[in-house]
């Protein structure tokens, strides 16, 4: 049996391999040559060596987008993780219609988010002006808490069902001794619950950490960057890049920036990686 | 509308990349099996407006010659990328457009030199085609006119009639005269100048064109590399007029779009509408506006020689053939368009169906009543304001005056205006030289 298992995994991996090599490596390796030259389309490039990076690092949109980025990032992930592991202690606690409350918190994560974009412009747009104040457009300061409300409203739902998951395969047994022991409802939650659920926490992290990151259609729908890019985050800072000016060599540095960017996500990705995992615990 | 048209897109885009992935096997065998040596056209619309009758006039091509034409609309918005995404696949567009000479720089290499084209010998002046050095790029097929679309009923209700405004005095008199009156007359003077981001080109760029063109006329210029700003102040005058005598409280413009424009032109509650002959097919029809209702009135801003000056008129729409196309598609493509414009199916849609007035000598008048009176007006005598806000340095140029004039309509102080003025001005030395650098 493992002879044959041996013998045909080239057979089982191939397929995931070739979807791997012509969905991410292949284009991976020529967004990597493209940002070293300047391009209308990607078939027809001319190198320019190392000049579109140059550019990339003195740009102050760029750096601004950045700053944005990450303050948006580490907001929105401690409130989006709170959220959800808060939702899923209270919905693992045998209360009345757990189910059909579980699913409410759940639904805003189908909706696609141009559409929830533009739904909370509606909505953020009438708070502002029966209050008196600048709308959406002019209003840098309700274009972030916004981007963060949106956010925390798409994905508290999805992370906590995540959260659910790990708290229910915590086992009763354990919790039982704790009580026994005259444990709190606090300190079993801190004590046993939390490292039961590390792993879970690892994978919500990451995937709220890599979402900000990356958000675009939220932002473009909700703020378009608006007022003077002062909500721009990096990924619309990149797509503006390429289609606001006229000229060969701005897909080339919008190529690059998105280099950086994607670099810099990875990076920041693994550290948190390692960082949740040397704290899970084996069960 | 734009909106719309931008789902209405993506939609497409994601309908059209899983078509093409059934149907590229099935193309393929039909191109063999079709007479050798003949090519095929594939046109990259930018009008959503249009499509409809591209796609017939495609069909009835193919019915006529058997060359297959196919017609893919990209939305005005989405247009750019999606030129730049189907120009790297292997069967890109043989027929594209660019909207100027800013818009040529990214598809310089691209285009085809159109000058020994039976197309380029049939336009009727050589000022519509679109050069680079000797050799002719683009060429315009279509010629649109903007201006203030006007309710003649309402205006009469108001007590005025289409010729008792013929500077920017009179539109100012009228136009506040209706705003003292709003409450008893039951309509407002301008319908909202929305400044949402997909729809504030009608000031960001149209209404801006008006400073533009007066500055060139003084300094005998068509391009520049640093604007002065020269009618600022007219321009000021003008947008002033319009959001604040307007159906909503110009603090609530940030969030209006065009469509809203058109749906408040359209229930009559407002005089006044900013928009171009592209409108017709939305204003006129059935329970709709009937062509005797509306009128279109130059856009006075108090410069120049007002009593001579004619509705905003010019093109953005250039034709381009790619270069990069194999020769057979290149011919077909070349025969298709000339065919548009030449034969009797072709310019009877081009003008019936799509409105268009178009360039060329065998052109039918178009029905389009904005665009008769366009002619008339330059029939009268006077003189069309050109568009040149195709030169304007790049999109992000438009977006920085957009943004602060929608900042200036919701707070109107002169520290507001300043930064319009700088957006402007400044804006423009920094974006042109963004844009031209090496």
């Amino acid at each position: 049996m493992d002879k044959a298992l041996k013998k045909y995994s080239p057979i089982f991996v191939l397929p995931t391999l070739a979807a791997f090599i012509i969905g991410f490596v292949v284009p991976f390796v020529q967004g990597l040559y493209l940002s070293f030259c300047k391009f209308i389309t990607v078939d027809n490039a001319s190198w320019v060596g190392t000049g579109n990076y140059r550019y990339v690092f003195t740009e102050p949109s760029f750096r601004h987008a950045f700053g944005f980025t990450v303050s948006f990032a580490v907001v929105s992930i401690i409130l989006i993780n709170a959220g959800g592991l808060g939702l899923a202690l209270l919905l693992t606690r045998k209360l009345k219609g757990t189910n059909v409350f579980r699913t409410i918190f759940f639904m805003p994560n189908l909706i696609g988010g141009i559409v929830l974009g533009y739904i909370w412009q509606i909505l953020i747009n009438c708070i502002l002006s029966l209050a008196g104040k600048p709308l959406l457009a002019l209003n840098s300061t309700a274009g972030y808490w916004g981007l963060i409300i949106l956010m925390c409203w798409q994905q508290i739902g999805y992370m906590m069902i995540i959260y659910i998951a790990g708290l229910q395969n915590v086992p009763d047994d354990i919790i039982e001794a704790a009580q026994i022991d005259g444990a709190s409802d606090l300190r079993t939650f801190i004590s046993v619950k939390l490292p039961m659920i590390m792993p879970s926490i690892t994978i919500c992290v990451f995937l709220t950490l890599t979402n900000s990151f990356k958000l675009f259609d939220q932002n473009l729908a909700l703020t378009s960057g608006e007022p003077k890019h002062m909500t721009e985050m990096v990924a619309l800072n990149i797509y503006n890049t390429f289609y606001a000016r006229a000229g060969l060599q701005w897909h080339g540095y919008g190529q690059a920036k998105a280099v950086v960017f994607c670099v810099i996500v990875i990076l920041i990705s693994l550290i948190q990686l390692t960082a949740t995992r040397s704290r899970e615990v084996q069960q | 509308m734009r909106k719309k048209w931008l789902a209405l897109a993506l939609a497409g885009v994601m309908a059209a990349s899983v078509l093409a992935g059934c149907g590229g096997g099935a193309s393929g065998e039909s191109s063999d099996a079709g007479t050798s040596g003949s090519g095929s056209v594939y046109y990259l619309n930018f009008k959503p407006e249009q499509d409809e009758a591209w796609q017939k006039l495609a069909k009835e091509y193919t019915e006529e010659t058997g060359v297959k034409v196919e017609v893919v609309t990209a939305a005005s918005g989405e247009y750019e990328t999606t030129l730049t995404s189907e120009m790297a696949k292997s069967s890109a567009p043989t027929l594209f457009q660019v909207n100027g000479p800013v818009g040529l720089a990214n598809w310089k290499d691209y285009c085809l030199d159109l000058k020994d084209s039976d197309i380029y010998g049939q336009l009727t002046s050589d000022a519509y085609a679109l050069k680079d050095g000797e050799a002719v790029d683009g060429i315009a097929y279509v010629i649109e006119s903007y201006g203030i679309i006007t309710n003649k009923t309402l205006l009469a209700k108001a007590g005025y009639k289409p010729e008792d405004i013929a500077s920017f005095a009179d539109l100012k008199k009228v136009a506040e005269d209706i705003t003292a009156r709003k409450d008893e007359l039951g309509f407002a003077a301008f319908t909202s100048a929305g400044m949402d981001s997909s729809s504030d080109w009608r000031f960001k760029t149209h209404l801006a064109n008006m400073p533009i063109y007066f500055e060139y006329q003084d300094k005998g210029i068509d391009t520049t590399d640093a604007i002065e700003g020269t009618y600022l102040d007219n321009y000021k005058n003008i947008y002033d007029l319009y959001i604040n005598n307007s159906t909503c409280d110009p603090k609530e413009l940030a969030n209006k779009t065009a469509d809203d424009s058109e749906a408040e032109f359209l229930d009559g509650e407002a005089v006044f509408f900013q928009n171009g002959s592209w409108e017709y097919g939305n204003l006129v029809g059935d329970g709709k506006f009937k062509d005797e209702d509306l009128v279109m009135i130059p856009i006075y801003v108090g410069a120049g020689d007002e009593a001579n000056q004619g509705l905003c008129t010019g093109t953005e729409n250039f034709w381009c053939v790619n270069s990069q196309a194999s020769a057979d598609d290149q011919k077909a493509t070349l025969d298709f368009i000339n065919w548009c414009v030449t034969s009797d199916k072709g310019t009877a849609a081009m003008s019936d169906e799509m409105g268009f007035t178009i360039p060329f000598k065998s052109a039918k008048e178009s029905p389009n009543v904005f665009v008769q009176q366009d002619a008339q007006y330059t029939a009268d005598g006077k003189t069309p304001v050109s568009w040149n806000f195709s030169t304007m340095p790049s999109e992000e140029w438009k977006n920085g005056v957009g943004t602060a004039l929608t900042a200036y309509a919701a707070d109107q102080s002169d520290a507001n205006w300043k930064e319009v003025v700088s957006a402007f001005v400044d804006g423009w030395k920094t974006e042109y030289e963004l844009t031209n650098q090496q």
